[in-house]
């Protein structure tokens, strides 16, 4: 039988008509990429203040209690705990309890005075390093100025030189950091991959489920036909939920787009078909909805963890670079981030598009090929 | 293709589900134009047969046509020409009545979906209810969305699968009425139920147990057969020999 838009126009309103009355599915669309956004939008939001911080002092001279007080004033640090050890400091950082621990060495006066510029240290909880990135960036700037109104008359020749003393700042648990613009196109990556999977195959699921499958099975529908009416739908909806994330990114949380939106649709395109077809290849293995949410779980999570977007593609073992090299969001994420913050051409990002299209061909294909046209 | 006097010609169908022999070599014989009841205990194979005459389910042994098509060549032809009504519910429950039978209307390509659509909804005293949810309907409002759907497209053929569980009794002769009446022009309908009181209805009755073929003829022929009075009797005794004979 030959390829009908007619018959997959009759699949396709159906769907719509289904997907209109499913409110539960619509909210999910439209509030979940929002949710998501604005959960991680505290730690895109420019510049996280407040940090709860502890000061282990060594030193009481006036000096050493003028740059704490430097510091409560600016907004990036709240002090708000004084410790006696380094091992109570570390203690409260291992906890969480503070963000950042400052050390200010014995002697911290007297070395200054005397222009040894001693050592300062700030150590940071950097497991988010978005969240402490602005208050480090601050800190030595703040530590000079707190210090600038006692250095003066004689001491002030200790001024010009460069700050009066080194601010060590220690980035723990997570050295390395990602940057801060790199959460959107991971996070539109990270909810396509889950959304367009999981729908597509939960849809399919509860039709056998429901034992609608066994009708349409038994009308003159071809598999293909029965993809593509499936699979627009959602692959409408992903788009809704790109730009829903892409939209909102850029007006709150001032995400730039340098890149060209065209190109950015063609790739989201080749991406969410992939996702789609994944989930339609998933449904047909599958006998019900619960088990179309574990394969999906189960394609989901090294997709999430191995594409670059939780750790550094280059700072993986070998194998989880293999493994995330074989799930099209690695691509993608780097497809977008290319074009939303670096302003990439096509041939650009041309290395990472072909494999999302070889991706896309091969999960379609699969797709077709393993939908059972009987109930065996 | 001469022209056949056999709607359903098939020899020799087997199915085997999950290492079970579901269907047993069955011989299934039905004369265009007439009603024919398909009748057996729970889990005797008629569900499955029917799947198979339609192209649900692959046969693992066994050829033969539906209307002239080849069972395992012609699938989607017949898919075109056989009205295949499910034993479970099947249309889609968020789509009002309307609605489900357009998509069956356009799926199956007619000429004037619209015409078709209310016509039928006439026909069968669905027009007032065209906007209700199907899932919202008793389960005899289903049975009769279910049966305009499957002749909507006019079929050669109607397949149903006990279509008239859970029917009361004024809308299962409604309902057998409306066989009937399909049958006079032309159709042929194998009808798969457990009330006695409609295999006494059909023209030809095939009984079935065990994936076996037990008994085939008219209601006459089966009493003289099996020497009882009932119908009942003679499915029982039938049913019983059926077990006996398992291995
Ligand atoms: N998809 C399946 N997988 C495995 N076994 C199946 C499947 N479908 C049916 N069976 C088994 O095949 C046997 C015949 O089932 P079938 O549904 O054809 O019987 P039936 O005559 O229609 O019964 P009923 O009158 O209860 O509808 C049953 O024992 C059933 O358990
Ligand atoms: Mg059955």
């Amino acid at each position: 039988m030959k390829f009908s838009f007619s018959r997959t126009g009759a699949i396709l309103r159906k769907e719509f008509l289904q997907l209109k009355r499913d409110r539960a599915t619509a909210a999910m669309v439209i509030l979940f990429p929002l949710m998501q956004l604005l959960l991680f939008g505290y730690a895109i939001n420019n510049d996280p203040k407040h940090l709860d911080t502890a000061v282990l002092s060594k030193d009481n001279s006036i000096f050493a209690r003028d740059f704490i007080v430097g510091m409560k004033n600016s907004e990036y640090f709240c002090v708000d705990q004084e410790v006696t050890s380094e091992k109570e400091g570390r203690k409260l950082l291992q906890e969480g309890k503070v963000h950042c621990v400052i050390t200010i060495p014995e002697h911290f006066a007297r070395d200054l005075v005397r222009g040894k510029r001693p050592m300062v240290l700030l150590e940071a909880d950097a497991t988010d390093p978005i969240a402490v990135a602005g208050a480090i960036g601050a800190a030595p700037r703040i530590g000079a100025e707190s210090l600038a109104k006692d250095l003066k008359g004689a001491l002030s020749l200790l001024r010009p030189a460069a700050d009066p003393f080194t601010l060590c700042i220690h980035k723990v648990y997570n050295p390395e950091g990602l940057t801060r613009y790199n959460i959107i196109p991971g996070l539109i990556g990270v909810l396509l991959t889950l959304m367009g999977m999981m729908v597509t195959a939960i849809s399919l699921t509860r039709e056998r489920e429901r034992g609608t499958m066994e009708n349409m099975l038994s009308m003159p529908v071809t598999p293909l036909e029965v993809m593509v009416g499936k699979i627009v739908p959602y692959i409408m909806i992903c788009y809704a939920q790109a730009a829903v994330i892409v939209i909102f990114a850029y007006f709150l949380f001032e995400i730039p787009v340098l890149g060209n939106w065209g190109l950015l649709a063609l790739a989201l395109l080749a991406f969410i078909i992939c996702n789609v077809a994944l989930g339609f290849a998933i449904s047909t293995m599958v006998r019900n909805q619960m088990q179309s949410i574990q394969v999906t779980m189960l394609v989901f999570l090294p997709s999430m963890l191995l594409s670059g977007f939780m750790f550094p593609f280059r700072g993986m073992p070998l194998w989880a670079q293999a493994i995330g090299s074989s799930v099209p969001i690695t691509y993608f994420i780097r497809i977008a981030r290319g074009i939303l913050l670096k302003g990439s051409t096509f041939w650009e990002i041309w290395t990472n598009l072909w494999p999302l299209l070889l991706f896309m061909c091969i999960t379609a294909a699969a797709a077709v090929r393993l939908y059972k046209k009987t109930l065996d | 293709m001469s022209a056949p006097s056999y709607a359903i010609d098939v020899r020799d169908l087997s199915k085997t589900l999950e290492g079970r022999l579901v269907v047993n070599h069955v011989d299934v014989r039905v004369q265009r134009g007439k009603i024919y009841g398909f009748l057996g205990p729970n889990g005797s194979g008629k569900t499955t047969t029917i799947r198979m005459l339609c192209g649900l389910l692959t046969p693992d042994a066994g050829e033969g046509t539906c209307l002239g098509l080849d069972l395992r060549k012609d699938l989607e032809q017949i898919r075109l020409k056989v009205g295949y009504m499910t034993q479970k519910f099947s249309f889609w429950e968020d789509l009002t009545i309307e609605e489900n039978l357009n998509f069956v209307a356009s799926v199956f390509g007619m000429d004037t979906p619209k015409e078709r659509v209310r016509s039928c909804m006439e026909r069968f005293n669905l027009a007032a209810r065209a906007h209700q949810l199907a899932g919202a309907l008793s389960g005899g409002w289903k049975q009769r969305l279910a049966l305009a759907a499957c002749v909507l497209h006019e079929p050669e053929l109607l397949l149903l699968d006990e279509p008239t569980a859970g029917v009361d009794p004024k809308a299962r002769k409604e309902f057998w009425d409306e066989i009937r009446a399909l049958a006079a022009r032309g159709l042929t309908v194998l009808v798969s139920t457990h009330y006695m009181d409609e295999a006494e209805r059909c023209d030809q009755i095939l009984y079935v147990a065990y994936g076996n073929i037990m008994a085939e003829g008219t209601v006459e022929e089966i009493l003289q057969q099996s020497g009882f009075s009932s119908l009942e009797d003679s499915f029982i005794y039938y049913v019983n020999q059926a077990m006996e004979n398992q291995p």
